[in-house]
């Protein structure tokens, strides 16, 4: 490793980065804005400056970017000469000639690059007495608020926004010092991504403006390390409350997941915490339960609790902690998923192949290191959109290596590389039921039905291993598609077979994994990725249990007494039909929800469970990483999780095991101890009684203000603050000051360092892991020593049919998950129900977009306005999925318009 | 809407380069050839026509002064108010033109006919001062030469 | 005395078409070149002659083909530089103007030598009749066969274009100019990796001036030897020299490389006007020092004016008399330097046009002596390598040199609350 002298002083740094990338690798302090670990370095700002020297002799040095400069042996640098130190602090003084000052009133305050690099630079003292340059801001959308005049130039937003997420609406405008970021025109910034702009930023710019609804500092947050509930796959965040709200997610850094970002619906999706729906009380035939004959209410629910006759149902939105807790309450044989028929289907053989397949399931991370990407089925940036950001990655960072053999540069030289890339990508090829927006961006895109698409990927497939048999009937374009594939496939040394609960389709699926594993069988590392829909699909799916159809057939053979349905609306489960023949053949429901929904006007007792705010828990993702979120804040109501309603439920009926329970770990350790397949999962976090330096890990920062006042209205006695028994954290601000376990960081804070850019801090190197590695832990790895037979089941082709339609799911980032429209901007962003058609197809049943089409599914009428889109194939028809107030449709499946 | 025209005289510019974006900059000279500035309307079609983002076309738009993203007149008259014109007196032709044509820097006269802008150095230094209006370049301008200068824009 | 670049030029500035250049040996060394030397023995040539580049920064032009790498695949670029804007120059013009196609065969000389495949002329938006004059010439060129495939029968093809722009000073700056070639914002690239290696679409490219270029004919012709011979002093040829301001003959004129400024101020240029005296002059254009009357002496050429304290640049001078405020006058550059600034980097973006505002207090008599410290900061800070580029460089040269020969002007504006030239 090369050797670098800094202020006279050794430094044994990692070949390849840059000077500032070693000094802040290095813990040094030395302020910048334009470098990003994730963006790398253009050289824009010139606020790193540092002297280099030619040799020790050498008094004079020159002053050069520290974030253009490459590393080399023996070379002699200096952060604390005074040209150096001076000149940063002229950058800073010329920043300030246009920004406001207006830290008072800015969002960003006290959590902002700019205050904390001005104070670095020790800029104090104002020399321009001329007027600033003023800009009118721009509509953006729900998620951000817009304030040019605070802009810096740095151009982080635009290499961000357009460079990295391939957004196309944020730009650059003008030139000398009226340059503008904002959009052509006012508008909706398109990109799903758009959120990370807020911490792109390093100043008061791009904000968050679901923050501002309810504004808090970040120093007046309680906070603590969560895990994103938006879709499956387990982004890491951090979650603010005060006042029982909770008021900002920000991105919580892993290396091995979502690196430094987040997408909007898990930004945003989190209002539900917040909403006037949220179930808060225990309510007994939709009454307070206090009101209900005074009996207390877990009286109520150990009535009810038949054994025999009662059952639990699941949910892929609870907790590892809850389900397990109510599959022990009611029993294995009384425990069903509460998941549709076709995401357990779906779900369940996920697991499987990643279980019994030598191949193993990709990280974020791995997605985006692939080199070359197949999807199959699915429109990740819809069902897992972050997945699509690491398929970004991988098609932007391919041929870079190229790139550098030309210019002979490191890969941190975004602008001069960006250059000699031009348009170059890596290979990406999708194949899809419509136009998918990384189509975009791929090799090939080709549309077609699931099965057509299934029976593409059982072609590559057969290509790659002559063992699996040949697709029959396969058209020239089939053949040609599937010979690209394969023929780039076989040359990759980390493809990425990427597919999923979105195409909705098992054939796709199996056929993924055959393109996989034939891989492999060739000595290829391949990867597999499977998206899955909810934060703990694959969790319940681990831990087991029956489908949920036959819960309803039990039902209806007057087989159940009582339903306890844990964090699950069956609406969305059910066609309405059997929901309502469900609920109308048990005596009792037992719900514990976050919100008022459907399921809750059917419940017969509702206990108010708490959302990941209000929880500590563990969920499993799509690639089987187990990921501990905690509590955020203790709330003043009866709000609790789940898994302790269970508890109690089971300690007031005297259950055997599960008496014995009562805090997160007993809980965490009875699951480890009673499903090996959780093994592990007590592991990913210490324990309560973990101590720093005698102290628990305080969720407050310690400039938190008002804890003495801000309840004065009500009670001029300072309350006593809550204790968590359960975990490490404390709910106040006192505790150990230094860094906690990565798995436990409440919130990036390090002196000097006050915005999201203090992670720096807690990485073992600029852009790598976090210093005790990276949370999470694996429980899926791959059967890499056994040899799993390849499926052979090759679809039919799917041809257009005369008199019917292929009904496809189509998923919506903002629109098909549940929780996250309680958000009023995710909300005005969902599409309208709608029906989509090929134009051939709207001729033939005589409409035109905006007509209303119905058709019947399981006895239920559909009526739904026609979009075109000629992208499907012919005869397929897509329809949303999770719309609220849609019928569930089953899909795919044939229907008759 | 593009002319037929334009888009011809794009398609001609789009064989020229090895990407459609390296075009952009000829497009919007195209398209100001024709219509004197650019509008919002023309910035979103030349970006269909290459396959770019409005935003980016405008990006490349917004930033050279030559590219006119308001309405200017029939004829634009472009000042030299560099260097040597300065030390040549350009000021006071400018003050000379304020007052003949009644607006200022920027602005169009009401019958559309001249926008006066101001421009960096025309290269002709040794003839200063200068100013351009439309592709004809005037040079050694006294202030009595001005009225019949712009007796020829019409 | 020879003046090879000029002498088929008439006096009235007309067009030499290419019937006219031929009569004079036009093409001659291109059909020399293809004939006799390798791509890498033309190459050579350059760097023996020694031609350094006329566009302001005086690098080697020899050395800088070398870095060309010969041995890849793909297409390479070749292009002139024709975006003329420094203010007070005006030298280009005279040239692609008057002789097009001596700058098209030396770019098809260069283009050989680097084995490109494709050049493009980036001519300045304001230079319309040479747009149409060199439109012309490439036509023309091309009809002859001295471009398009197998160029006179050989094994060698170039095409060529022009572009004209669309504004901006920063075209000016080499990967500025490749940026907006490449129809982006004409912001400048970081170096390395150097256009030899990664330019135009990230393929090995030659930017070279058009003077500069211009000279290839006829170092191909007559050699290193003849074009040391050309010149006074150690750097050889011929330079395009121009004044402009004040004087009673502004104009341009091909004279040997290094030439003294009393030469060019006094016989050239015809002195100074009737009534005005000489107080200082821009030697290269808007971005190099001032030099005073202490410096009538110094020889114009790279290391003349450089030990002197300025640099040749483009070899185009400004002159300041005594009627004109030196404030005023450096308020005008700092004015042009701050609304040409790209927007990139931060000194330049938000250094540039505080010193403007300075200038501007200070000409209107509300300048401090805390504004003439800041402004003293700015030129100790905008240096080479703090920046992005070398605009904001190129505009502290004439503010800091104005610091040091007239600051008892900048303090008679700050005593007497006014601008002390403004009656005149």
């Amino acid at each position: 490793m090369p050797i670098i002298n800094i202020d006279n002083k050794n430094y044994e740094v990692k070949e390849g980065k840059n000077l500032l990338e070693a000094c802040l690798s290095l813990g040094l302090n030395l302020p910048y804005f334009c470098w990003h670990p994730a963006l790398g370095a253009v050289g824009a700002c010139r606020q790193c400056a540092v002297k280099v020297f030619k040799d020790a002799d050498d008094t004079k040095g020159r002053i050069i970017m520290s974030c253009m400069e490459p590393v080399k042996d023996q070379l002699r640098m200096s952060i604390d000469d005074k040209d150096a130190r001076n000149f940063r602090e002229h950058v800073i003084g010329w920043l300030m000639t246009n920004h406001p000052h207006d830290c008072a009133v800015c969002d960003e305050g006290g959590a902002c690059h700019l205050q904390d690099m001005t104070v670095m630079t020790g800029h104090s003292y104002r020399d321009y007495h001329f007027t600033k340059r003023t800009y009118n801001n721009q509509y953006l959308g729900p998620f951000l608020n817009h304030e040019m005049n605070r802009c810096i130039q740095c151009y982080r937003c635009v290499r961000f926004y357009k460079d990295f997420a391939g957004g196309k609406d944020l730009d650059v405008f003008a030139a000398h010092n009226h340059v503008y970021f904002g959009r052509q025109q006012d508008g909706i910034l398109e990109s799903e991504f758009s959120g990370n702009l807020a911490e792109i930023c390093p100043t008061g710019v791009f904000t968050d403006k679901t923050l501002k609804q309810h504004y808090t500092r970040k120093w007046d947050l309680t906070s603590a390390a969560s895990v994103c509930q938006g879709c499956g796959l387990g982004c890491n965040i951090l979650a603010g409350e005060r006042y029982g709200a909770v008021r900002q997610i920000t991105n919580r850094f892993n290396a091995a997941v979502n690196g430094y970002f987040l997408c909007d619906r898990g930004r945003y999706g989190y209002e539900f915490v917040n909403s006037d729906q949220r179930i808060k009380t225990p309510m007994v035939h939709h009454g307070p339960a206090e009101q209900s004959n005074g009996i207390p209410i877990l009286e109520h629910v150990h009535h009810r609790i038949v054994p025999g006759k009662t059952i639990g149902i699941g949910s892929p939105r609870a907790s590892l902690e809850s389900n397990t807790v109510l599959k022990e309450l009611v029993g294995a044989d009384n425990f069903y998923l509460g998941v549709s028929a076709a995401d357990h289907d779906l779900v369940s053989l996920s697991l499987r192949l990643l279980r019994q397949g030598p191949v193993r399931a990709a990280s974020l991370q791995d997605a985006a290191a692939a080199d070359v990407v197949l999807i199959l089925g699915e429109d990740v940036t819809n069902t897992a959109p972050m997945l699509a950001l690491s398929v970004r990655q991988a098609v932007r960072r391919i041929p870079v290596a190229a790139a550098q053999q030309q210019v002979h540069l490191a890969a941190w030289q975004d602008a001069a590389i960006r250059e000699a890339v031009q348009d170059d990508k890596g290979p990406l090829f999708i194949l899809s039921v419509q136009e998918t927006k990384l189509d975009e961006i791929a090799q090939g895109a080709w549309h077609t039905a699931p099965d057509n698409i299934a029976r593409i990927g059982y072609a590559v497939s057969h290509l790659l291993n002559d063992t699996i048999p040949e697709v029959t009937g396969m058209s020239e374009q089939g053949r040609d598609i599937a010979a690209t594939i394969a023929k780039t496939l076989k040359s990759a040394a980390h493809p990425l077979i990427i597919a999923g609960y979105g195409g909705g389709s098992e054939a796709i699926l199996k056929s993924a994994a055959n393109v996989a594993w034939a891989l492999h069988d060739l000595g290829i590392d391949a990867m597999l990725s499977f998206t899955v829909p909810e934060c703990n699909s694959m969790g319940l799916e681990m831990l087991d249990g029956h489908r949920l159809e036959s819960a309803v057939e039990r039902a209806l053979n007057n087989g159940v007494d009582t339903a306890i349905v844990l964090e699950n609306d069956l609406y969305r489960r059910l066609n309405q039909h059997s929901a309502d023949l469900f609920f109308s053949n048990i005596k009792s429901v037992i719900l514990l929800d976050h919100l008022y929904n459907i399921t809750a006007e059917k419940a017969t007792i509702i206990l108010p469970a708490g959302t990941f705010a209000e929880s500590d828990g563990t969920l499993v993702n799509n690639e089987g990483r187990a990921q501990r979120f905690f509590q955020v804040f203790a709330p003043a109501t009866a709000v609790q999780e789940s898994w302790r309603w269970l508890l109690q439920v089971a300690a007031a009926s005297g259950h055997t095991t599960l008496s014995s329970l009562q805090h997160l770990d007993d809980v965490v350790k009875y699951i480890a101890a009673t499903y090996p397949q959780f093994d592990g999962i007590t592991t990913l976090t210490p324990d309560a009684h973990f101590r720093l330096a005698g102290q628990k890990v305080p969720r407050e920062p310690h400039r938190y203000s008002g804890r003495t006042a801000m309840l004065a209205n009500k009670n001029v006695s300072e309350p006593k603050p809550a204790e968590d028994e359960d975990t490490a954290l404390s709910f106040t601000m006192e505790g150990y000051r230094g860094e906690p376990p990565s798995s436990m960081i409440p919130f990036f804070w390090q002196p000097g360092w006050n915005s999201v850019q203090a992670v720096n801090k807690y990485q073992v190197e600029t852009g790598g892991p976090l210093h005790d590695g990276n949370a999470g832990k694996r429980l899926i790895e791959p059967n890499v020593n056994g040899h799993t037979p390849f499926y052979t089941e090759v679809p039919e082709p799917y041809l257009p049919l005369k008199e019917h339609l292929l009904l496809v799911p189509c998923y919506h980032i903002f629109g098909s998950e549940e929780l996250s429209i309680h958000t009023p901007g995710i909300a005005a962003r969902m599409p309208a129900p709608y029906l989509l058609l090929h134009s051939e197809d709207a001729k033939r049943f005589q409409v035109t977009e905006g007509h209303l089409l119905h058709f019947m599914d399981n006895g239920h009428h559909y009526t739904l306005p026609v979009i075109i889109n000629d992208t499907l194939q012919q005869g397929v028809a897509g329809i949303p999925v999770g719309l609220p107030g849609m019928q569930i449709a089953e899909a795919p499946q044939l229907i008759k318009v | 809407m593009l002319s037929a025209i334009e888009i011809e005289q794009i398609t001609h510019e789009l064989q020229q380069v090895p990407v459609k974006k390296a075009a952009c900059i000829e497009a919007l000279k195209i398209v100001q050839q024709q219509r004197r500035w650019i509008s919002d309307e023309s910035v979103a079609d030349i970006a269909a026509m290459l396959d770019m983002s409005t935003a980016e076309v405008d990006s490349v738009a917004t930033f050279y002064n030559l590219i006119f993203r308001q309405p200017v007149g029939r004829h634009v008259i472009l000042l030299c108010d560099s260097i040597s014109c300065y030390v040549m007196g350009y000021t006071k032709i400018k003050q000379a033109l304020v007052e003949l044509l009644h607006i200022g820097y920027g602005q169009t006269t009401p019958d559309d006919r001249f926008t006066l802008l101001p421009n960096a150095c025309l290269g002709t230094c040794d003839h200063a001062p200068a100013l351009m209006i439309g592709n004809d370049l005037y040079r050694d301008i006294a202030i009595a030469d001005l009225p019949q200068i712009l007796d020829q824009y019409l | 005395m020879e003046r090879p670049l000029t002498q088929h030029i008439p006096p009235s500035g007309a067009a030499l078409h290419l019937k006219e250049y031929e009569a004079v040996g036009g093409y001659s060394a291109l059909r020399k070149v293809l004939q006799e030397l390798t791509p890498k023995e033309v190459t050579e040539k350059v760097k023996d002659a020694n031609l350094k580049g006329r566009g302001g920064a005086g690098f080697s032009t020899g050395m800088k083909w070398s870095f060309v790498p010969m041995n890849v695949t793909g297409p390479k670029y070749l292009i002139a530089n024709a975006d003329e804007m420094e203010p007070g120059t005006f030298k280009d013009r005279w040239l692609l103007q008057g002789n097009p196609h001596q700058l098209l065969e030396g770019m098809i000389i260069a283009a050989y030598a680097i084995q490109a495949t494709q050049a493009f002329v980036f001519m300045r938006w304001a230079y319309k009749e040479a747009a149409q004059i060199m439109t012309r010439a490439i036509a023309d060129a091309y009809a002859a066969g001295y471009l398009g495939k197998n160029i006179l029968g050989k094994d060698f093809q170039l095409d060529m274009q022009l572009h004209t722009g669309v504004g901006r000073y920063m075209c000016g700056e080499e990967t500025a100019l490749l940026n907006s070639l490449e129809g982006k914002r004409a912001t400048p690239r970081a170096k390395p990796p150097f256009p030899q290696v990664s330019g135009l679409f990230g393929k090995p490219t030659i930017v070279n001036n058009v003077e500069t270029l211009s000279y290839i004919p006829h170092i191909m012709n007559n050699g290193g030897d003849w074009f040391k011979s050309l010149s006074y002093t150690a750097d050889g040829g011929t330079k395009i020299y121009g004044v402009s301001g004040k004087v009673n003959k502004p104009g341009a004129w091909e004279l040997p490389m290094g030439v003294t400024m009393r030469e060019l101020l006094e016989e050239h240029a015809g002195g100074m006007k009737a009534g005005l005296r000489f107080r200082g002059v821009l030697p290269g254009g808007a971005s190099t020092d001032f030099l005073t009357d202490a410096h009538l002496d110094v020889k114009m050429d790279f290391a003349g004016v450089a030990a002197a304290g300025s640099r040749l640049g483009t070899g185009t001078m400004v002159v300041l008399d005594d009627k004109t405020c030196p404030v005023g006058f450096v308020h005008n550059l700092e004015h042009f330097f701050a609304q040409e600034s790209c927007g990139f980097c931060t000194p330049c973006r938000e250094g540039l046009p505080w010193t403007e505002k300075i200038l501007l207090a200070l000409e209107q008599g509300n300048g401090t002596y805390a504004d003439l410290e800041q402004l003293e900061i700015h030129t100790q800070l905008l240096g080479p390598g703090n920046t992005f580029c070398a605009l904001a460089p190129g505009a502290m040269e004439p503010l800091q040199s104005a610091l040091k020969y007239f600051r008892e002007d900048f303090e008679q504006h700050i005593k007497d609350k006014k601008c002390p030239y403004a009656h005149h």
